[in-house]
């Protein structure tokens, strides 16, 4: 079972390669997408057996981690089926510069849909640090392809960008497996697995100061692809170059894998004893990224860009509810499926009014509430979740949040939190509102159309989103608990 | 064996200052590859008095790889890009000899404060890796040519390999997850030669690579109306 979540979406990709028929190939995509949504639901229901010797085992963090990457997928899977089928074939003319493209078989981008999706599993399922550094750099190789499915020369920027950083934080995370190794290397009594329970039950016999070295570069390294500022520079570019559904799973699914990847260290951390190090570290690191982000998307111009930002604030948020510690860390579980639910569903949307408006610029977008009534509507329901407004599980994750930082004491963290929170909400508020009200020209108007697979992925995230604030359902709050418990918090 | 450790220490040293202060692309691909060809040898010259299986083809894929296919593929993306044969740095050769210099200090000065579980002449193997990770970043930030990036990439890279298989012989499969890494190296020289680095940019310069900015945006808006 444990192997089956990785093994099916592989195997699928594999097929989609050999598939000829575009029909046959998108019905594989959902087919896989709702086998993977089955399995994980199963895995709530009765944890499966850990694999290869305890490398592979589903945990609450984990499982966490791995619903949200599977409700993702099927919502973009599903999504898919209308963009792949309005996307022309053949040569067509870029929007922005005018320039002739292609687009890159279709095969290749559901095949390496898939294999991201099997790589990312992976990640959420491994508990070896070496397995986990390998899903980590597989994630980067099978998302590459996707990110330049349009074949120009700024996806192709962006996609050399991806890469170019992501390899180096991939290097530096390599190098803190190395580091844990000399960590975890008793003199005379051998070396402890680089499993997660293994050096947490032996976290005494730990070399605290190699320890400490190995976590700053898996948190630099991983936080590279987490998008944790300063070393976010790709995320802006790549989120917004690629097709949107890949944005989508790039912002909500990819990023809280990387996030996991940090979180298994701060487990070793916290059972070693120095959290107080290690804390200190994402809280600034959290602080850091929600500035930057606050900076970039006051007067953006471009609506993905400032859905990327926001995804560099919310990772921020993450990080600064983990380095709070206590409800912060449940706060910041919390925060993580309420992020990845919402920020698909803006980004889908985002992909709507890209049809239709044949622009990224906020300031030629007006009137998308009279032009596409529905994804007006949750545009606006979108903005006003990811910037925390009641009721939305937004709200409750990024007060329990605040209340750590009160109930620990620290108030300027908890005050700067608060400011770069409504300053966000301000520099959003100005950028949406005025896109979605206005007049638009008549040239839009006379294309606009809502298609049901555009619609209904984004609407239920959206409903989603909104459930979790007025209701938490008690298995995920055990979850979540568990989760948190794990990392030290409560 | 201190012999054959000594000669590959005193090799990467030499090499990584020769690639900071040098200003032909293709002398620096060679350098490269001597690098490689002396950290392939590397595994060799750890445990018993025969070699294992297990570290002979380790050697034999690291030395494979560093020390003859990518060279070679750099070579031929270099004639395909067909671009100027020099590094262009932002920062001149003389100012990266001078932090080299400083990079090697400090890292020898830290030597002997590493409190690492291995014997004391590999420390100084240790210390040599990590200034080659740092000569390795030096190298990506401040070269402007993809191709140049990925000639650091590999430099960081070969660090991280040298610090690996000096530390850490006895967890397995870790090492050999660092041949991993060349996948990256691989996946960048394709892009400058398959996916047209340079036909799409006309040139295989990343710094011109800077179409999407947030900083440059109303410049991109007036001349796209």
């Amino acid at each position: 079972m444990t192997l089956a979540l990785i093994l099916i979406p592989a195997a699928a990709a594999l097929a989609c390669f050999i598939i000829r028929c575009d029909a046959l190939r998108r019905a594989l995509l959902v087919a896989t997408a709702l086998a993977h949504l089955a399995m994980t639901a199963a895995s709530w229901v009765a944890r499966p057996a850990p694999a290869l010797g305890g490398w592979l085992a589903v945990d609450a963090g984990g499982l966490v981690f791995l619903s949200i990457t599977s409700v993702l997928f099927l919502a973009s899977a599903i999504y898919a089926l209308g963009y792949l089928k309005r996307e022309p074939h053949g040569e067509r003319k870029d929007f922005e510069e005018g320039v002739l493209f292609t687009n890159a078989p279709e095969a290749v981008f559901t095949g390496c849909l898939l294999f991201f999706l099997a790589t990312m599993t992976l990640v959420t399922i491994s508990q070896h640090f070496g397995l986990l550094w390998v899903a980590v750099e597989a994630t980067t190789l099978a998302s590459a392809p996707l990110i330049y499915f349009h074949r120009h020369d700024r996806s192709l920027e962006a996609t050399w960008k991806y890469l170019l950083l992501c390899s180096v934080g991939i290097a530096l995370a390599l190098l803190g497996n190395f580091f844990l190794t000399v960590a975890a290397s008793t003199p005379g009594a051998g070396s402890i697995p680089l499993v997660v329970a293994d050096l947490t039950a032996q976290a005494g016999k730990l070399n605290l100061p190699w320890l400490k070295a190995a976590f700053v570069l898996l948190l630099i390294g991983y936080g590279t692809k987490m998008g944790l500022a300063p070393m976010h520079t790709w995320l802006p570019d790549a989120h917004s170059e690629s097709p949107s559904l890949v944005s989508a799973l790039l912002s909500g699914a990819l990023l809280n894998c990387a996030f996991l990847g940090i979180l298994r260290i701060q487990q070793v951390c916290s059972a070693a004893g120095i959290e107080a190090f290690s804390r200190e570290a994402f809280v600034v690191f959290g602080l850091v990224s929600m500035a930057v982000a606050a900076v970039f998307i006051i007067a953006q111009t471009d609506f993905k860009r400032m859905l990327a930002y926001s995804s560099v604030e919310h990772m921020g948020i993450l990080s600064l509810g983990v380095g709070l510690g206590g409800d912060g860390i449940f706060g910041a579980f919390f925060h993580a499926v309420n992020h990845s639910l919402t920020k698909g569903m803006l980004f889908l949307v985002a992909g709507n009014l890209l049809t239709v408006y044949a622009t990224k610029s906020t300031k030629q977008v007006r009137g998308v509430l009279d032009v596409l009534p529905a994804s007006g509507i949750l545009w606006v329901a979108g903005f006003l979740s990811i910037t925390g407004a009641p009721p939305f599980g937004t709200f409750v994750s990024e007060f329990i949040i605040l209340k750590a930082a009160f109930d620990k004491g620290y108030t300027a963290v908890a005050i700067t939190y608060l400011l770069l929170l409504s300053t966000i909400f301000a520099g959003m508020a100005a950028i949406v509102i005025r896109m979605a009200q206005g007049k638009p020209s008549e040239e839009v108007k006379a294309v606009s159309r809502e298609p049901a697979p555009a619609l209904v992925p984004a609407a239920s995230l959206g409903a989603l989103v909104l459930m979790l604030g007025l209701y938490l359902p008690p298995f995920l709050s055990r979850a979540l608990h568990e989760a948190a418990i794990m990392l030290g918090g409560s | 064996m201190n012999n054959w450790f000594d000669t590959i220490t005193l090799l990467l040293i030499l090499s990584n200052l020769a690639l900071l202060g040098s200003s032909q692309l293709g002398f620096c691909i060679r350098v490269v590859a001597v690098q490689g060809i002396a950290l392939g040898l590397l595994p060799l010259l750890f445990g018993s008095a025969e070699w294992s299986v297990h570290a002979i083809v380790l050697a034999a894929s690291a030395l494979a790889l560093k020390g003859v296919v990518f060279p070679w593929l750099l070579f031929k993306a270099l004639r395909a890009a067909d671009v100027r044969r020099e590094t262009e740095p932002f920062v001149g050769y003389v100012l990266s000899l001078i932090y080299g210099v400083l990079a090697l200090a400090v890292v020898l000065c830290m030597r002997s404060r590493l409190a690492l579980p291995v014997s004391t002449d590999l420390r100084l193997m240790v210390a040599i890796a990590f200034f080659t990770i740092l000569v390795g970043f030096f190298l990506i930030v401040t070269r402007k040519k993809a191709l140049t990036q990925v000639l650091g990439y590999l430099v960081l890279e070969n660090g991280v390999y040298a610090f690996g298989t000096t530390i850490s012989s006895e967890q397995p499969w870790l090492v050999e997850m660092g041949v991993l890494l060349d996948v990256f190296v691989a996946v960048f020289i394709m892009g400058i030669m398959i996916f047209h680095i340079s036909r799409e940019f006309d040139h295989i310069d990343t710094h011109r690579l800077a179409h999407l900015s947030d900083w440059n945006q109303d410049e991109t808006e007036e001349s796209n109306p």
